[in-house]
């Protein structure tokens, strides 16, 4: 979003700044050819864009930008076309090649210019061409980038004029890729064709084996060898980097598994409760997250990049205090009778489910992504996105914390005690009551934590923490209950063992064979992983 | 002993004061069935569809009713639960006496629900698109068949977009399966090679999409043209949109088009990484036609919520509710086979400014539309169609290519084989 606005804002600058036209080819005035565009079809305006694009006229481009963006209009009262960007009460007029502005209008008087994912191709690889020499690196830098993927010989002559005139060493580097590229499907010798593909092979990924094999079937003979030689050299080396992401999508997936099971680690693992509604704490953060979003949306907008840090205490005090009344209006009167116990949770999630359902609606609810949680980096061959990095850096720091409370802190040597050996505990003065409350909360809170960093990757709807339940379940069983480690460890190997399966068998069959592997290694194992020892297993 | 006769008195006098209440009932008002989930996974796009009724009745009812009787919804609940629409189905058929039920939203639940309908002789309407292989007397698919949404939208994205290589993507029940089985078999016949083709399933509410997402991204980078075709179903498709705009999959790269996103689903979702990604349905909230506008602001009005969308399965219940209305006023009576007679040949508005026709098949007559995704969740409409008439019987599959089906008298069979020239060609 703002990288964008930025970009407009250097496209604008930069037809203010170049009142003459710098790259003269045709020389022609590209506002008739915009105008054209007002009654044109989708195949009569990529022949108009083709055109624009031939005057060489970069005041042109914030134009086509405009239109890519869907921002084109035509006046219905006299036909003539306009960039619309959308003001208070309707849209501000601006006048295309001259940017001046033409006022205010509604929006049922204009005819928005169709747009299809052609013509944005198109688009691209024109308004890159137009902006090869701009005088801003950071334009010419995207005008590379944007000539690099959309390949085409006319803009070959355009790249090298560019790539003479280029000083800049990342700028160049990249043109010189886009050359490469431009080169491959162009009628350049042999020689020339031969170093592009070597150029090309430096690029790396799937984006050089995506260039490389789309002119594989129309190459020269002569360069088949060495195309099929950069190919595979690419694959083999792709096929490490597919290793490495697979780990990273396992270790993400094993964070999402933690943060579900981390809260019943506390309730079933710790206290023994079977704690059906915990998946329903999960969502109530969730629906905290969303109801805080949705207040700095309406009162104070510039705070939206710190909801989430808002949303983790308010989610927390909110599942905890729910936590904290179904233990004490109903799992304390069930303690030590497990089915009775299971079959009062379970009547409370589908309480709490209705009741979400009902104030809220059965409708997905949208929770957006600050902008330090979307989009991708790339790490060699591999690429991360910035939502599950945060994820796995979030589950970590909240086990860790966790751990620290459970042995550093008064409250976690009480509960510890407790847990161990309750009458002991009672005898030495804890009141143990109190203890079972609190510790319940306390998980019910962290499962509420878990809910704010599942929206980011999950629909916010009633049915949120259903489809979370089975996962915790079988991550606090398989990692031995009781056992904190035992979580970490289980959700971990669990994660990278279903995307190791995942790309070999299918989601489907994966997932199967997973709970299949469970079940033999519960019977082989039944304590799980980190099986706890000593009197209090007993107990 | 005295409490239980006193019980028993009590009980019996409820019962009576019902029965007497419920036939005092039937005599001024026609009693229509409304079978959606109200709770469980599908809750989420079903209540819609309640909704749309209980409108859609209120204004019936405004205009002086149905052959001078006040229409009366009755609204049942199952539970996102297969079985259990069935029993519900049951329950209205034969307990509350409706005249014509419209409801389900899965294949799942309308296979449930065939033979109780066939069983007992009453009407079902069935509101969303699916996968066709299935023709019964009894039911009228509203929605769309394949070749009115599924292979219209590949058409566009060969034609247009020059797509060479296809993903499909679908959840693991049978809608996509039937869908994919039925596009492979039309794709392989334009001349795809398999190896073009790649088809994966993941299970029902799938979230991690991380590994899929990037086994389409190397899928596509083979040089040619790809395309993703999605029949991903209900609340997966969120986190896989997230994910696609994550790892920065643009619908210039890589379009996808789905069957089963649209305004409503879009609605949970910032949809500004996904602009230029496509959907096929029947029906945009953004279709500009002044029969659509004066819906959209009954909606909302009705709805008492100015941000509530419109979307295709919407118009479909539309379309066989006015369509059943007609049918009823010509025939004069709600008797499910004097309707089921005159409602062939019926022809209703459709809210894109065109008219449906109800075909002997059991199926409508329906323009598709190709629609991209805008930033504000809506579809900017790229193609239109002429009508479509629903095909039940896939051409491109070869148990099903010689099948028909016409339930007009006299040949009044759902699965005619014109090879053979005999009814009952394969096992509905």
């Amino acid at each position: 979003m703002t990288l964008r606005f930025f970009l407009r804002a250097i496209f604008l600058s930069l037809a203010m700044a170049l009142s003459a036209p710098v790259l003269a080819q045709s020389g022609a005035d590209p506002k008739p050819l915009i105008d054209a565009l007002a009654k044109a079809d989708f195949s009569e305006a990529e022949r108009l864009i083709g055109e624009i694009a031939a005057t060489g006229d970069a005041r042109a481009v914030p134009t086509l930008e405009a239109f890519s963006e869907g921002d084109l209009y035509v006046r219905k009262a006299d036909g003539l076309v306009f960039i619309g960007k959308a003001g208070e009460d309707g849209l501000d007029l601006i006048e295309p090649i001259t940017g001046v502005s033409a006022g205010k209008t509604l929006k049922s008087a204009l005819t928005k210019i169709k747009i299809n994912n052609n013509l944005r191709r198109v688009i691209s690889s024109a308004a890159g061409g137009l902006t090869l020499l701009s005088p801003d690196r950071s334009v010419r830098l995207a005008a590379a980038n944007a000539v690099l993927s959309s390949p085409s010989a006319e803009n070959l002559d355009l790249v090298e004029t560019a790539l003479a005139k280029e000083t800049d060493p990342e700028v160049k580097a990249r043109m010189t890729e886009a050359r490469a590229v431009s080169v491959l499907s162009s009628d350049r010798s042999v020689d020339e064709k031969r170093d592009a593909i070597r150029t090309i092979k430096t690029i790396g990924g799937n984006d050089a084996l995506s260039i490389l094999s789309a002119v594989s079937g129309s190459i020269d003979a002569s360069l088949k060898g060495d195309l099929d030689a950069a190919l595979a050299a690419l694959q083999s080396k792709q096929k490490l980097w597919d290793m490495a992401q697979n780990v990273w999508y396992g270790l993400s997936l094993g964070s999402v598994l933690l943060l579900a099971a981390i809260g019943l680690a506390i309730t079933f693992g710790v206290m023994g409760i079977i704690n059906m509604a915990h998946g329903e704490m999960v969502m109530l953060g969730a629906y905290s997250t969303f109801m805080v979003q949705d207040l700095i949306r309406d009162h104070a907008p510039s705070l939206f990049d710190w909801s989430l840090a808002i949303a983790l205490p308010v989610a927390f005090l909110v599942t905890g205090a729910v936590g904290l009344v179904i233990e004490r209006a109903v799992i304390r009167f069930l303690y030590g009778r497990p089915l009775e116990t299971l079959l009062a949770t379970w009547g409370v999630s589908l309480i709490l489910q209705q009741t979400i359902r009902s104030i809220f609606g059965p409708t997905n609810q949208e929770v957006g992504n600050p902008s330090w949680m979307s989009g991708s980096f790339p790490v060699g061959g591999m690429t991360i996105t910035w939502n599950r990095m945060w994820i796995i850096v979030f589950s970590l720091t909240i086990f860790f914390t966790l751990l620290v409370v459970m042995k550093k802190s008064a409250y976690g040597l009480s509960m510890r005690a407790v847990t161990q050996n309750r009458r002991m505990a009672s005898s030495m003065g804890i009141r143990t009551p109190w203890v079972d409350a609190l510790t319940f909360a306390l998980g019910s809170g962290i499962a509420g934590i878990a809910g704010v960093a599942l929206s980011q990757i999950d629909n916010v709807s009633p049915n949120l923490g259903q489809s979370y339940i089975i996962d915790s379940f079988m991550v606090v069983v398989f990692g031995g209950v009781g056992n904190l480690w035992g979580t970490l460890v289980g959700a971990l190997s669990l994660g990278v063992l279903n995307k190791f399966l995942e790309p070999s068998v299918g989601a489907v069959l994966g997932k199967i064979l997973v709970l299949v592997l469970i079940i033999l290694f519960i019977q082989k194992r039944p304590r799980g992983l980190f099986a706890l020892k000593g009197r209090a297993v007993e107990a | 002993m005295a409490f239980t006769a006193k019980l028993g008195g009590a009980l019996l006098a409820a019962v009576l004061s019902t029965s007497a209440l419920s036939s005092a009932h039937a005599a001024d008002t026609i009693k229509v069935g409304v079978l959606h989930s109200l709770s469980g996974t599908m809750a989420i796009s079903e209540t819609t569809l309640k909704d749309v009724m209980l409108m859609l009745i209120e204004e019936q009812n405004k205009k002086g009713g149905l052959l001078g009787k006040k229409l009366e919804a009755v609204v049942v609940d199952p539970a996102s639960d297969w079985p259990l629409f069935a029993e519900k189905a049951r329950q209205l058929i034969s307990q509350d006496k409706v005249a014509a039920v419209f409801g389900c939203w899965t294949s799942s639940s309308r296979k449930s629900v065939l033979p109780v309908f066939e069983e007992l002789n009453s009407i079902l309407f069935y509101p969303v698109q699916y996968e066709g292989e299935e023709s019964s007397r009894n039911i009228f698919y509203t929605g769309a068949a394949p070749n009115q949404q599924a292979i219209p939208a590949v058409d566009y994205l060969a034609e247009t977009e020059g797509v060479k290589r296809w993903v499909l993507e679908g959840t693991d029940y049978v809608y996509p399966q039937t869908t994919n089985k039925i596009l492979k078999a039309y794709l392989m016949s334009k001349g795809v090679a398999e190896s073009d083709i790649l088809i994966n399933y993941t299970p029902f509410g799938f979230s991690d999409w991380q590994t899929e997402v990037s086994k389409i991204k190397s899928f596509g980078s083979a040089g040619k043209k790809t395309a993703v075709v999605s029949t991903i179903n209900g609340d997966a498709n969120v986190p896989f949109y997230k994910e696609l705009g994550n790892q920065g999959i643009k619908a210039k790269d890589i379009p996808v088009v789905a069957f089963s996103v649209g305004e409503e689903e879009l609605a949970g979702l910032d949809t500004k990484p996904l602009v230029g990604h496509l959907a096929a349905w029947n029906y945009f909230q953004s279709v500009d036609a002044p029969v659509n506008a004066e819906f959209i602001k009954e909606w909302k009005a009705y709805t008492k919520n100015p941000k509530r969308v419109t979307n295709d399965p919407m118009e479909a219940a539309y379309i066989g509710f006015n369509a059943w209305v007609k049918a009823v006023e010509a025939a004069g009576t709600t008797d499910t086979d004097k309707v089921l007679d005159s409602i062939i040949g019926v022809s209703v508005p459709n809210l894109s400014g065109g008219y449906a026709t109800v075909m002997p098949n059991h199926h409508i007559t329906k323009p598709v539309l190709i629609g991209e995704i805008q930033a504000d969740g809506q579809f900017d409409i790229v193609q239109q169609t002429a009508q479509v008439v629903g095909d039940e019987w896939s051409d491109y599959l070869p148990d099903s290519k010689n099948l028909i089906s016409d339930w007009r008298k006299p040949m009044a069979c759902g699965n005619f084989n014109v090879a053979s020239g005999k009814c009952g060609g394969k096992g509905m």
